[in-house]
């Protein structure tokens, strides 16, 4: 007896929505395996990690303002994750976003007027798609990876923060902390819920998801990105040139993410120090494959995350996880969701007697 | 400050191993046509394996054994999920990274603030502390297993019938299977080879170079060394040169904030081995014979139809 | 006849099911020792099927394979070569950065020194007559030396039996003669051949006995020389051969398509670069491109259609308009569109539906985008008319591409292109792995086409086919194309010749003019 795959006619919807949810059950049992081992109350932490920040509504506006930029790279790095260009250096891009926003921030200090945040707003967007044109250069001018160059230049935005913040953009004020002024009046973003801390970006997020979903189920770019993504040669059959597609991903990718930044930085810490980099670019990738690259799946996936992100926290003073467990769930829950991509496409069958093979002759050459 | 070119040579020694070891097994790994993105995953089991198999057993030599299981059981999720439910190869790699980093982490922390005694010289202290000597005797056992890889490895690929076997698998394996041969198997064996030489090179880290745990102490190095198979063009021996290249290269980054260079800040120093990379891949890849040696079915999936 | 020798190989009531399709139903045959026995049938019979359970690819559902006499499993492929059973599949499983020599090392199953291995291969090569320097890397290799890396792999094994799956489909004429003078040498070691073949005049020119299977199912053996051609392409196909029909007196417009000193450098490692590619098509009239495959085909298939871009802009005109230096999609809108070879993942997306699949070529001529935006209902009835016109069997404009047979799929894609009314079509490898109905509706629609005055390029290996369809006819070979000619003024010898890059050598040509002799008859 063996097991064996069998093609399904269409890719399953069922399934689609389905596995998203299996792969964070699984993750949430096998958590609770896990602290038990660890000599820790598995069912309460587990609870803590993802239910109380849902329960308690005095964590929604931690969870809201956490999720917008998961979001917002997230929906940023599908587009890329669909045309099968791999940018993993968001992280970088949010950085160096936000150093373009604070850059703009030092020049308009003191200053007032409508004008001042959308003005740092473009510079976070045009530096996360500045960080992310290197990489769609090299890939396109020289053939370089994108998966390793993005990466090296997210170490390389590690140091240029580094730089910044302990040298020509430090704060006077700052009793020589390395970290840049504090932004004031019109430099901050207003809050969307007064006497919270949930920002404009909370809302901004929800509408670049809806935005994003009109643009990849309607438009022809999207439609040209899921092509180039499934089938190259199709692709360059039906008119959709790569070089451009790698370009368009990677841009828009490195503007998400740089919107991200700075919209964390004019939001909510309103002011870059060494802990501002707080790897919402790397979980954005989980993000974005758990939502099933669809935008509105980045939407629920990015609430997801974030609750894990608060309950973590949560539960590190009630039963005292590890800090570090947050990156092992992260990892279960994208390798489930990876690995139960087969059953959209695919319908296991269990078999019995000898190994038999899939394809009648003339169905496919 | 007085330049010591001995201690100086043997810094680059040190910084080259790990990826040139982690380098070897993914450039084996690459050749069986899988891209395997998670050696700095890899890497920090190794470095937290190695490092808690010295600290339980006082004996480095379980931590090796440790180190190497462990990473190459860690590869082996991952060969699972690619090549048993064909999951996207990057993707999962990256997974196997965030894993390895948590993994490690989570592990590390009962093992914060012990120390280890050095895996030092194998060699008699006569030789191994030797001003001149020790030039050649006075590494880690680990050293010169990645020296002995190297040609190994060069030589497994090229003139051994699983090395053929191993590059027709990489190079076209829809022909592999239909001849006959196991193309899962062999790449799971590619796979664990992989894993098991990433964690050695991550415990270098922690028994050699310093004698403790850190988080993410391995910095990057994993994805310098997948870097160093695409310079290296899928060659072992151009592996070890680049590998080296990178040891100059971090070392003369050592080197210039250690004599403070002020002109450029030291954060640009720390930026440069990354910047390297980039700069190194672009000059590489422009150049189109370089491709020609990558294994056609690379990072691909394989779906057999019968 | 050895009456008293065993068989070499017998089956009995072999079944072999697939989910929805009885691939062979109670297959029975036989061969004798030194026999050659064609197994003749189309596309989808289940000739591969059957010779895969051989082979030990696969394992019968039901039935008994007898080898020399004895029952035997054959569980994969290595078992079968213990058995002495070798086989030559029609895509050979060859490693293209790796030399001829590693290639057959690697078919081997026990490990052999490199010099030994080679000098046994010589002693092969010798013996057979056949041509081949095993230091040379595959990529470098044409199709027919490809093939003999193949069979030296088969032949080292010194097999009993040797089974060849469609061998001359990419061969020129000269080639199979050479493969046919081995194997009549191989037949009269001793040594059983089963030929699988589809083409008639080959199997009656070499083959002993033949078992015709239809369905799945055998439903006649025959010995080919007692027969007509025709009357084994009815029991193949089922007693109904269409002819195209033509309409009578077509009238040739003006020149609509003219390529003019088109020269592309090959692309990477593989490609074969053109060389001053020149030919005019009127309104009307059917070219066909002939050639071996790997001489440049793929190339001129995407600098004609405009995936890749020419040299000039002069190189290409479209209704006299210049369209050389242009993309595909600006020459679709002057009027110009292309199917090509590869249905699946170039012509086609597998995973998308049909309409989606209509919006991939047709949207700015069908205006299935506006504005930036997909028209997702038009694409659907487009996809629909589409499915409706050409008779393509799917469950309708929203199943997915990939859940289509080849057949079907072409039909969908040569609708979705010949719907939208282009001023020139170019098609590569219309029917190719396509079942003869399908290819008959293909080839009617093509001349259809042209009777509404299109310009239409046909690039095919398939000789046969293009003879039958085309008014003109040239040959490309490595990258080169040859003088346009009238179908009716050239010889078949003429072509061969061309095919085979030959080019006005006496003695050659002699040789060759017997060789077509011998196939024709």
């Amino acid at each position: 007896m063996r097991i064996r795959l069998e093609k399904r006619p269409e890719p399953s919807n069922f399934m689609l929505v389905a596995t998203p949810v299996a792969s964070v059950l699984l993750t949430m049992i096998i958590g609770v395996v896990i602290f038990e081992a660890m000599g820790i109350d598995g069912v309460r932490a587990v609870k803590d990690i993802f239910l109380t920040p849902l329960l308690a509504s005095y964590k929604w506006q931690d969870v809201a303002v956490k999720a917008a930029p998961l979001i917002i790279i997230g929906v940023g790095l599908s587009v890329g994750n669909r045309a099968n260009v791999w940018n993993i250096g968001a992280e970088g891009q949010y950085i160096v976003g936000a150093l373009a926003g604070a850059g703009v921030g030092l020049l308009t200090a003191g200053l007032s007027g409508w004008w001042v945040l959308p003005a740092i707003v473009s510079g976070g967007v045009l530096g996360g798609m500045a960080w992310a044109a290197i990489p769609a250069f090299l890939k396109n001018r020289y053939g370089v990876s994108e998966i390793l160059s993005s990466l090296m230049l997210t170490y390389v935005a590690l140091q240029l923060l580094s730089y910044l913040i302990g040298g020509p953009w430090k704060d006077p004020a700052g009793r020589n902390f390395p970290q840049t002024p504090l932004l004031t009046g019109d430099q901050l973003m207003p809050m969307f819920v007064p006497g919270t801390t949930v920002h404009m970006g909370v809302p901004i997020a929800v509408l670049v998801a809806l935005a994003f979903w009109a643009l990849m189920s309607r438009s022809v770019f999207g439609f040209q990105i899921r092509v180039v993504g499934s089938a190259p040669n199709a692709a360059r059959h039906g008119g959709f040139s790569a070089r451009k597609t790698v370009w368009l991903a990677l841009l828009i990718g490195g503007a998400m993410a740089g919107l991200a930044g700075v919209f964390e930085l004019t939001g909510a810490t309103k002011q870059l120090n060494l802990g501002f980099p707080s790897g919402y670019g790397f979980t954005a990738i989980i993000v974005s494959f758990l939502g099933r690259l669809h935008p509105i799946g980045v939407l629920i996936a990015g609430i997801v995350l974030a609750v894990t992100y608060v309950g973590g926290q949560v539960a590190q003073t009630t039963v005292h996880i590890p800090n570090s467990t947050a990156g092992i769930f992260q990892a279960m829950m994208l390798f489930f969701i990876l690995a139960s991509d087969i059953f959209v496409r695919y319908r296991l069958r269990i078999v019995s007697g000898r190994p038999a093979a899939a394809e009648p002759e003339g169905a496919r050459q | 400050m007085s330049f010591d070119v001995t201690s100086t040579l043997m810094t680059i020694v040190g910084i080259s191993t790990p990826i040139l070891l982690a380098g070897l097994g993914e450039l084996v790994v690459e050749k069986s046509g899988v891209l395997n993105l998670g050696v700095e995953g890899m890497m920090l089991i190794g470095a937290i394996g190695g490092f808690a198999g010295t600290v339980l057993t006082g004996n480095p030599w379980f931590g090796v054994l440790a180190a190497s299981g462990g990473a190459a059981l860690a590869s082996l999720m991952f060969g699972f999920f690619v090549l048993n439910l064909n999951s996207n190869q990057v993707a999962t790699g990256l997974a196997l990274t965030i894993f390895g980093t948590g993994l490690s982490s989570l592990i590390g922390t009962a093992f914060v603030g012990r120390i280890v005694p050095i895996f030092g010289s194998p060699f008699p202290a006569e030789l191994a502390r030797h001003p001149f000597w020790q030039l050649f005797f006075g590494y880690s056992p680990i050293v010169y297993f990645a020296f002995i890889m190297v040609p190994l490895v060069a030589w497994f690929l090229k003139s051994t019938r699983w090395g053929l076997i191993l590059r027709a698998v990489g190079e076209n394996d829809l022909s592999a299977h239909s001849i006959g041969y196991s193309v899962i198997g062999v790449r799971f064996a590619a796979i664990a080879f992989g894993g098991a030489m990433a964690g050695i090179a991550g415990m270098y880290f922690t028994t050699v170079t310093s004698q403790m745990w850190n988080e993410k102490m391995t910095a990057g190095r994993g994805w310098i060394a997948l870097a160093l198979v695409v310079f290296a063009g899928w060659r072992s021996g151009r592996l070890l040169l680049g590998a080296y290249f990178f040891g100059l290269l971090i070392e003369l980054e050592l080197l210039a904030k250690g004599a403070g260079f002020s002109l450029l800040p030291s954060q640009f120093w720390a930026a440069m081995p990354y910047l390297m990379t980039v700069v190194v891949l672009a000059v590489i890849s422009a150049r189109e014979t370089v491709g020609s040696n990558a294994p056609a079915c690379l990072g691909k999936p394989f779906l057999p139809s019968a | 006849m050895h009456s008293t020798a065993p068989m070499r190989l017998k089956l009995e009531g072999i079944t072999k099911r697939f989910p929805g399709v009885l691939a062979n139903d109670h297959v029975s045959l036989a061969v004798r020792p030194g026999e050659i026995h064609a197994l003749l049938g189309e596309n989808g019979a289940g000739k591969s099927t059957l010779v895969k359970m051989i082979y030990g690819v696969m394992q019968p559902d039901a039935g008994q394979i007898l080898w020399n006499g004895q029952p035997v499993t054959i569980a994969n492929p290595r078992a079968a070569r213990r058995l002495g059973i070798g086989m030559v599949f029609q895509h050979f499983s060859l490693f293209e950065a790796m030399t001829v020599l590693e290639n057959i090392a690697l078919g081997l199953d026990a490990s052999v020194a490199q010099r030994d291995l080679e000098k046994k291969i010589l002693e092969v090569l010798d013996t057979y007559g056949l041509k081949l320097n095993p230091r040379r890397v595959v990529s470098t290799l044409s199709v027919g030396e490809r093939q003999r890396i193949e069979i030296v792999r088969a032949l080292l094994l010194n097999p009993e039996l040797l089974i060849m799956d469609e061998p001359t489909s990419v061969l020129t004429p000269q080639e199979v003669e050479q493969l046919f003078e081995t194997l009549k040498k191989l037949s009269g070691e001793g040594r059983s051949i089963l030929y699988i073949s589809h083409k008639l005049h080959e199997i009656k020119a070499l083959c002993d006995t033949a078992t015709i299977l239809r369905g799945g199912k055998v439903v006649d053996t025959c010995v080919p020389s007692m027969e007509t051609s025709r009357s084994m392409a009815e029991m193949m196909i089922g007693g109904n051969l269409k002819e195209i029909t033509k309409s009578a007196g077509r009238e040739m417009g003006a020149d609509k398509f003219v390529v003019r000193g088109l020269t592309l450098k090959g692309e990477g490692d593989f490609g074969v670069p053109l060389n001053n590619v020149g030919f005019a098509v009127r309104g009307g009239e059917i070219f066909g491109i002939a050639g071996v495959a790997g001489n440049g085909q793929n190339e001129l298939a995407l600098a004609l259609s405009g995936e890749e871009r020419a040299n000039s802009a002069d190189a290409i005109t479209i209704s006299a308009r210049p369209a050389g230096l242009l993309g595909i999609e600006e020459r679709r809108k002057l009027g110009l569109c292309a199917v090509p070879e590869e249905r699946y993942g170039h012509a086609a997306v597998t995973d998308f539906s049909l309409s989606e699949n209509a919006v991939l070529t047709a949207r700015v001529r069908k205006k299935l985008a506006s504005g930036g935006f997909v028209q997702f209902g038009q694409a659907r009835s487009y996809a629909k008319n589409v499915v409706a016109d050409f008779s393509v069997k799917a469950t309708g404009p929203d199943a997915m591409a990939g859940s289509l047979s080849g057949g079907n799929l072409q039909k969908y894609i040569m609708g979705r292109e010949i719907l939208q009314s282009p001023e020139v079509l170019i098609v590569s490898q219309p029917t190719w792995g396509v079942d003869a109905g399908a290819a008959a509706a293909i080839h009617q629609a093509l001349v259809d086409l042209a009777g509404k005055g299109s310009a239409i390029v046909v690039i095919s290996q398939d000789l046969d086919e293009l003879l039958s369809l085309c008014d003109t006819i040239a040959v490309i070979n490595g990258g080169t194309l040859s003088d346009k000619r009238a179908v009716g003024e050239v010889s078949i010898e003429e072509l061969g010749l061309l095919m085979g890059g030959v080019h006005g050598d006496p003695e050659a040509t002699a040789e060759m003019t017997e060789a077509m002799h011998a196939h024709q008859a």
